[in-house]
């Protein structure tokens, strides 16, 4: 029984929060968005009291129920280790291991110096909701926006306005990698060892490892109906039942209430603790494991990623060169002008989102979930790829600008990261300011007139001026009036030159309110 | 005389229709289609040999009334090798299907469908006898005036069309850019008199020209008449168009009919269904025209209209698809003409069509390529699709805003990819004189870019 209500609510839970990955609408948030903010690390981060309050409590009282019910990277180890354990010979494939402390401290120690530190990336790559966002918005997602997109090509031939499509594109290669790296490594660990990941690296474990340790309702073995059996130990994917001494440790078990329907002689009940001191957990001195030569594989191959990124970087982030759009030719009618695709300016400064208060603060409580990545509309946000902030977002505006009456990305934040602000206050704050290039300017370059800039500008920031003063009727370039810019992108993202924008947004490292 | 009959009235109509209805009454029996409906084929068979024909007064050749239009060709979702972008099997077919039932008059550019019509309509032209059909094309030197590139673009139709002579030969789109670029593309260059000459040499059977623009320069070119002697005229006529000329710098139809039929020159009718805007109309015209002759289809009213003038050589239709060549073929064959209190009713069906308002784009193309890659006709045949369905909200206190809202942002997102959407246009104004039908293009594109940030941003 018990362990269908925790079934239950964990198929209930890693549904929702997969779907607010998946929804890139942003309608569900407004349900489903409280699970999100109920994340360890996120609540953490935006300092959401509440919220720790409460998961400390519950996991003093009920253990570790937070790492099988709300956790979705935990309840995604459940399902690859349910589906490996599917075969009658892999059926009782656990066995007790002893803890490996030594692992499991080192690990949080590596992830709380990274923190302080503010190095957004190794806390994004060791983190549990981190890693499912990222592995649920770069591999899930466009599975699902591929679906959808057949029932808008489907909607489209029956004429109904009910599904539209949604572009699906990789947003950042070396986050892609690592997402799938993560889920490969997390998948052969759930399915070989059930919860590996949970009890020897997560550091979200640790921490409520020293908690449940000290709860209040625990799952107990009565040693007069146990007859050492075996069958409990070898069903528990946290491997934390020592059955030949009749203990459990406390610190790795998830209160997945397994065992209780393992046992054939109703043994292990799930009660408050009898007022003696609590079992031990079984502490021990030993060399690594099978799963822990896993663990340091999977170290080497973060590795090899970080190397790749700063290729990557290289690449990307190229000088600014002054290449322009060459206006087709007109040969003859009809056929359409080839369109060049845009590429990302250098910028000095990343662009946050406003909400973000800063690039500051915004790196330092961003857990680089993905969540407001998924939902963004405009196609802005994107993984960014610098070394500190890898995984974490930032804007560009080669595919969309930040339109004016969208706050989605604030809406969804957990970590408070971006907060919640109105598309008032938005547009009264400015995340950076528009910068104008000369030498790739339309009307300067192909002698058009344009203007397209000024005619876009939400703020009225931009004035259309004669290129030489002398003249009236020379060429009209754009003049930014940098204390109206908002650095919202409409500019950069309809300017017509490419690949290169002629106006472009430099990021604020500290936002401003108008 | 003369001045009374600048526009016909409606008792010349009659007088008219008069003369037509008797001239095939004998042909067309009573029934709306003719022949061969029964229980269970509604429509019957396609008639063939009774195609309605007009003589040329100058040759004594007779033309089918349904002339195809070669500018809408089916296309390839990709090139073919060599770069041609037309489905030529699809071509092949169609023209087959046409000469079988009677049409014999192909009309063709060496711009249409990106430059490549010429070469298409050639190759399935050459599968047939050359006297069962006349090709006509036209010079379209628009972007080069200059009387080399005006003799090559002329010779390189022969070769493309696989003939040694032509039928019909047209100066193409004059009026565009009124008069001063009429003498520039086809005077200073001294292109008439070369026309001219070939037409002596036989090379070229009919000379004449396909006009758009401004009452000034029509009179102007049309007195030049004495001189030239224009075999014909290609205009643009059609129940919309009688009264309500295709914009305010264009000149009404029935004007340019009226000049036509004075000078006994014969009228090519182009845009007999405005680029499809007189089949794809409102619901309630629709409702309109069914509720008269509900086995009859929608443009077979603008095809009945148009053909019905005594002074048509025949009525050019860009059928891009085969369903389109039956119902118009069924249409002409043979042509019942419009009675007077018929002409009444559409005229009257025009007043309710004149209050959409919808942009007057025919999706020609000739604004096309913009070179800052817009899809110009796809973003206002999208907004004219929206105004027809009443899907275009002024205010969001209507109570069908939020669903009329979904289907005009939805629907403009899967008619034209964003970044060929309005928000893309500068401004600067290249597409302008190349429209025959006189828009403001990128007026109305910031207009609908305006509007489509109303939509977005809810402040309507």
């Amino acid at each position: 029984m018990l362990r269908k209500i925790r079934l239950t609510l964990a198929i209930v839970f890693f549904a929702c929060i997969t779907l607010l990955f998946l929804d890139f609408t942003g309608t569900v948030h407004a349900w489903l968005g409280w699970m999100a903010r109920i994340q360890f690390l996120p609540s953490v981060l935006a300092l959401n009291v509440g919220v720790v309050v409460f998961l400390v409590v519950l996991t003093l009282v009920f253990g570790r129920v937070y790492c099988s019910v709300i956790c979705p990277m935990g309840v995604m180890q459940d399902v690859i280790s349910w589906l490996g354990g599917r075969s009658k010979k892999r059926r009782y494939r656990f066995s007790y291991s002893p803890e490996k402390r030594w692992l499991r401290y080192g690990v949080l120690a590596v992830f709380v110096v990274a923190l302080v530190a503010g190095i957004g990336s190794l806390v994004a790559l060791l983190a549990p909701y981190s890693s499912y966002g990222r592995i649920a918005q770069n591999l899930f997602a466009p599975l699902y926006g591929w679906g959808n997109n057949v029932l808008a090509y489907l909607a489209e031939r029956a004429d109904s306005y009910a599904f539209y499509e949604t572009s699906v594109w990789m947003k950042s290669l070396p986050t892609f990698l690592i997402a799938a790296a993560t889920l490969v490594i997390i998948a052969v660990l759930a399915w070989r060892g059930g919860r590996t990941y949970c009890n020897t690296i997560c550091p979200v474990g640790t921490v409520l490892s020293f908690l449940s340790r000290f709860s209040l309702l625990r799952v107990r073995i009565d040693t007069e109906k146990c007859n050492s059996c075996s069958l409990c130990s070898r069903q528990c994917k946290a491997a934390c039942i020592d059955f030949k001494n009749h203990r459990i440790d406390y610190s790795r078990c998830v209160a997945c209430m397994d065992c209780i329907d393992a046992c054939r002689h109703h043994a292990i009940s799930y009660t408050i603790k009898p007022p003696q001191t609590p079992p031990e957990g079984g502490a021990s001195k030993t060399k690594s494991s099978p799963s822990g030569g896993v663990e340091g594989a999977g170290a080497g191959v973060s590795g090899a990623r970080a190397s790749s990124r700063r290729t990557f970087l290289a690449v990307s982030g190229m000088a600014l060169t002054a290449a322009t759009l060459k206006a087709q030719e007109m040969k003859v009618d009809g056929g359409l002008a080839v369109i060049e695709e845009k590429k990302i300016p250098h910028r000095q400064t990343p662009i946050v989102p406003a909400g973000a208060q800063g690039v500051n603060h915004f790196y330092q409580h961003c857990t680089a979930c993905q969540l407001c990545v998924s939902v963004c509309p405009n196609e802005v946000l994107r993984p960014s790829t610098g070394l500190q902030t890898l995984m974490q977002p930032e804007m560009s505006y080669e595919r969309g600008y930040c339109r004016p009456e969208c706050t989605k990305c604030a809406d969804v934040c957990p970590a408070g990261a971006i907060k919640p602000l109105t598309t008032a206050d938005k547009s009264a704050t400015q995340i950076g300011h528009a910068v104008w290039v000369r030498a790739n300017c339309v009307p300067l370059t192909d002698g058009v007139d344009c203007g397209n800039c000024a005619r876009h500008c939400p703020t009225g920031a931009i004035q259309m001026i004669p290129s030489d003063p002398d003249r009236p009727d020379a060429p009209k370039i754009p003049a930014i009036d940098t204390e109206r810019c908002i650095g919202c992108g409409a500019c950069e993202n309809l300017c017509p030159a490419r690949p290169f924008s002629a106006i472009y947004v430099e990021g604020h490292e500290r936002h401003r309110v108008i | 005389m003369d001045a009374k009959k600048k526009d016909i009235s409606r008792r010349d109509f009659l007088k008219i229709v008069g003369i037509s209805t008797a001239a095939t009454a004998g042909l067309a029996g009573c029934g709306p289609k003719g022949t061969g409906a029964s229980a269970h084929d509604a429509q019957g068979d396609v008639p063939t040999g009774k195609m309605t024909l007009r003589t040329n007064p100058k040759t004594g050749e007779n033309v089918s009334l349904l002339g195809y239009g070669c500018m809408r060709w089916p296309t390839l979702p990709a090139p073919e090798k060599g770069g041609n972008v037309i489905d030529q099997d699809a071509v092949n077919e169609l023209i087959d299907y046409a000469m079988a039932h009677g049409v014999n008059y192909y009309d063709t550019s060496p711009v249409y469908v990106q430059g490549w019509s010429e070469r298409s309509t050639g190759i399935a032209l050459k599968r047939h006898p050359r006297d069962k059909f006349f090709v006509a094309t036209k010079l379209s030197n628009f972007s080069n005036y200059t009387r080399e590139n005006s003799i090559a673009m002329y010779r390189r139709s022969f070769e493309e069309l696989q003939v040694d002579y032509i039928d019909y030969y047209l100066l193409h789109s004059v009026g565009n850019g009124g008069s001063d670029t009429f003498r520039a593309r086809y005077v200073d260059n001294g292109m008439i008199d070369f026309l001219m000459k070939e037409r002596e040499a036989g090379r070229i059977r009919n000379l004449g020209f396909s006009y758009h623009g401004s009452k000034e320069t029509f009179d102007e070119v049309l007195a030049m008449h004495e001189t030239v002697h224009w075999d014909f005229v290609q205009i643009q006529l059609n129940y919309l168009d009688w009264r309500y000329g295709a914009s305010s710098k264009n000149v009404n139809a029935d004007y340019l009919y009226g000049e036509l039929e004075k000078r006994h020159i014969p009228a090519v009718i182009m845009e007999p269904l405005l680029g499809g805007r007189l089949s794809k109309v409102p619901e309630h015209i629709v409702t309109r025209l069914k509720q008269r002759a509900p086995e009859a289809s929608v443009a077979s009213w603008a095809f009945r209209f148009a053909g019905t003038f005594p002074g048509v050589l025949t009525v050019l239709s860009g059928m891009t698809y085969m369903e389109h060549l039956q119902d118009n073929l069924r249409t002409y064959s043979p042509l019942v003409p419009i009675t007077d209190e018929e002409f009444d009713f559409l005229q009257q069906t025009a007043d309710l069509m004149k209050q959409y308002p919808t942009i007057p784009c025919n999706d020609c193309q000739y604004c096309m390529p913009c070179p800052y890659g817009i899809d110009i006709p796809a973003i206002l045949l999208h907004y004219n699709k929206c105004v027809n369905e009443g899907n275009l909200p002024t205010t969001s206190a209507t109570a069908d805003y939020r669903q009329a809202r979904r289907a005009f942002l939805v629907g403009y997102d899967r008619s034209v990819p964003r970044l060929r959407q309005a928000s893309h246009c500068i401004g600067c104004r290249q597409c302008v004189e190349h429209c025959p039908q006189s828009i403001d293009i990128p007026a109305e594109l910031h207009r609908i870019d305006h509007y489509v940030e109303q939509l977005k941003q809810e402040t309507l």
